[in-house]
């Protein structure tokens, strides 16, 4: 994929250029006219075209609702918010030229996103060094709010400006290996990965949960996640004797391998968050049986994203909420509420300092959102860690059970 | 259970896929020496004109009544845009240096991934493909999937057609005469012109029907599927011997079954573990590829020829 990338290099630093030069020239009109209202922008990174774009869409569409109950309901009196969405197609070198025009655009004063951890190495240290909040929905990289060595139980906060919805692939993994052990009766299984930061890093919880819990993991492939052709590891799994496959990997490559594992041996797929999406049965046509984890619980069954809900449906977007729906209502209202915790002590003005204040307000951010109730830890992550596994039935993801995980 | 004839099975399938494209790198390069990087997205355009023409269908007409239709139809829009591309991009550059029209292929091939990309309606992700319902079929210990078949009766199929009309009939010989020597085969009369457009066409079909195998195996298809596959169908006509059409075949089964049994054996040998399995399969693939290149320079079934310039 280098040559396309080079591509999409060319026309995002034109477009760049241009987008800053258009960028300087509105600031400037905005100061005269500060009078009354002030604008806010929250930016939002994620793949909204390419292999994931159903999850990216969806992230899009609901920091958008947000923004636009928040301007609805007066939120914060005296400012309105706007969303500036870019996509990073799920390429790390994408999401930093993303994170850079967010720095440049002084009204930015916090960023929503993105869907893959991968690309939240990239744009973090970027968005630090600007003391611009970045609240992602969906990022489960253990290490992005932990540290590298969170593993030696050596846990240390990398970026001060980074904060999340989602939990860790720590408690994910390990609540999938419990669920499966223990709910689904399953011993013998065959780990799979995609050698991505979020695949790898899930496979790993699992398997560490899944072995001391007394699973067996009978043997372990990486494949490459362009490949869509997995016959040759399904082969393997199916001498292996296994009862289950593990998969730590997304949809795109996910939906093929479950497909050609049941061709050839009925055993079920199992997955992360970054499985559980609609677009997963659309492209598996014997998806019957298979299970994936995902964040928080399924809000289709909460009473606080009833409203969320008729919102999302009211306002007419083409595209489901997916995945992160919630989650990145959430991630978007915790800005907002940033903002008015930043304005409310600046007697109802923006503060100068704007984004210093709005990242100092985040850890004192408190509020009952469409997942429940969010708040943040010492290390950004997100006090709420319950989870639900969803098992593929008649053609849609059912919820089987969720729990608040505690390891 | 023995799981040898089931790797076997699965790299002969893929190897299949991987000959059928490569023939249209291996006629291109024997003719005009080019080697045709648009090629991969020639295949991938080729899937997406089945899959209109599958869009087209009414409901509940069986699918094995709509290949042959889908299969005309991935034809027609390969043959087109590659026909196309021989027109208006490399026939201009016939007699300008050999990076030129390299460059240009390359440039063509970006220019077709966006273009489906940006107007195929739903392209920005993968599309999903009809298959066959339906048990698979145990032939020899291996399990067949249904879809699986038909890249394995196709690819016999157009092989032999191949063979037959390249020795057979009069512009077959000319494609013969053209690729030995194009200067002579003018001047016997050969419309040389047409015989190059051919090449392009032919290889084109074939790189539609391996699309048509490709959906069906797999269940989808997407606008970037070209790049991966046609590198691939690349290394097999290397493999096989640039410019020898049964050696892109035998290159495309080869490299298959590389991967395959890379992908299960590899990590048995003592001290490999760590290079085992999917994620290095490529890697074997193309170690292969050099192993053979430094043996046989000129590919398995290549002949070694004098450098023309």
């Amino acid at each position: 994929m280098r040559h396309r990338s080079l591509l999409i290099l060319t026309t995002v630093l034109t477009t760049g250029a241009l987008t800053l030069t258009a960028c300087g020239s509105r600031d400037d009109s905005k100061k005269s006219s500060s009078g009354d209202t002030q604008t806010v922008v929250i930016g939002v990174d994620a793949p909204i075209t390419g292999d994931l774009s159903a999850l990216g869409l969806g992230i899009k569409n609901s920091a958008e609702l947000a923004v636009k109950t928040a301007n609805k309901d007066k939120t914060v009196p005296g400012i309105k918010f706007e969303v500036k969405p870019l996509d990073d197609q799920a390429q790390p070198s994408v999401g930093q030229q993303n994170a850079q025009k967010f720095i440049d655009d002084d009204t930015v004063l916090g960023v929503v996103g993105p869907l893959n951890s991968g690309v939240s190495q990239s744009m973090q240290k970027p968005l630090n060094d600007a003391s611009l909040t970045q609240v992602s929905p969906a990022n489960t990289g253990t290490e992005l709010t932990q540290g590298e060595n969170w593993k030696t139980g050596d846990k240390k906060r990398p970026y001060k400006t980074y904060f999340r919805t989602a939990t860790t692939d720590q408690i994910q993994g390990a609540f999938a290996a419990k669920y499966l052990f223990n709910d689904a009766k399953i011993k013998q299984v065959y780990l799979i990965d995609d050698q991505k930061p979020y695949g790898a890093g899930l496979a790993a919880s699992f398997k560490a949960t899944f072995t001391t819990l007394g699973g067996k993991i009978v043997g372990t492939d990486h494949v490459n996640p362009d490949d869509r052709d997995f016959n040759a590891v399904v082969t393997k799994v199916k001498k292996s004797g296994a009862k289950a496959v593990y998969y730590g990997g997304e949809y795109p490559a996910g939906a093929p391998l479950s497909q050609q594992l049941k061709d050839s041996v009925q055993i079920p797929l199992m997955g992360g968050d970054g499985m559980y999406s609609a677009d997963f049965i659309k492209l598996n046509k014997k998806a019957q049986g298979d299970i994936a984890t995902s964040v928080g619980k399924p809000v289709e069954e909460l009473d606080s994203a009833k409203k969320f809900i008729a919102d999302y449906k009211t306002a007419g977007y083409k595209d489901a909420y997916e995945a992160y729906g919630g989650g990145t209502y959430d991630a978007t209202w915790a800005i907002i509420e940033a903002v008015k915790l930043a304005v409310a002590d600046n007697n109802g003005k923006l503060p100068d300092d704007a984004r210093a204040k709005v990242l100092d307000a985040m850890s004192k951010v408190k509020f009952d959102g469409v997942t429940g109730p969010v708040s943040f830890d010492e290390y950004g992550d997100t006090t709420n860690t319950m989870m639900t596994a969803y098992q593929v039935d008649g053609g849609k993801w059912t919820s089987k059970l969720s729990e608040v995980y505690k390891p | 259970m023995n799981e040898l004839p089931q790797q076997l099975a699965n790299g002969l399938i893929l190897g299949a896929m991987y000959g059928l494209i490569a023939i249209g790198y291996t006629m291109v390069y024997g003719i005009i020496q080019l080697i045709n990087f648009a090629h991969g997205e020639i295949f991938m355009i080729g899937g997406f004109g089945a899959l209109t023409v599958y869009l087209w269908m009414p409901a509940g007409v069986s699918l094995l009544a709509i290949i042959p239709l889908m299969i005309i139809g991935g034809v027609i829009c390969s043959v087109a845009v590659s026909t196309a591309a021989e027109r208006f991009a490399y026939r201009p550059l016939r007699g300008a240096p050999r990076l030129a029209p390299l460059i240009t292929a390359i440039g063509l091939s970006l220019a077709l991934q966006q273009a489906i990309w940006k107007w195929y309606p739903d392209a920005k992700k993968d599309r999903s493909f009809p298959q066959f319902k339906g048990e698979a079929i145990d032939i020899f210990g291996a399990h067949i999937q249904r879809g699986d078949l038909f890249v394995l009766i196709t690819a016999p199929i157009c092989m032999l057609a191949l063979g037959l009309f390249v020795s057979k009939t009069r512009s077959g010989r000319g494609m013969q005469a053209t690729s030995q020597d194009p200067d002579t085969a003018k001047l016997m009369g050969i419309n040389t012109d047409r015989i190059i457009v051919m090449a392009f066409a032919i290889g084109a079909a074939f790189a539609a029907v391996a699309a048509v195998a490709y959906g069906l195996k797999n269940g989808q298809i997407g606008f970037k599927m070209g790049f991966i596959m046609g590198l691939k169908a690349f290394t097999a006509a290397v493999l096989g011997g640039i410019g020898n059409i049964y050696g892109a075949m035998l290159g495309g089964v080869v490299l298959g079954i590389a991967e395959s049994l890379a992908t299960g054996y590899m990590s048995n040998v003592p001290g490999m573990e760590l290079f085992g399995g999917g994620a290095w399969k490529d890697v074997w693939a193309f170690v292969l590829l050099i192993i053979v290149l430094l043996l046989r320079p000129q590919g398995l079934l290549g002949e070694r020829v004098a450098d023309r310039a």
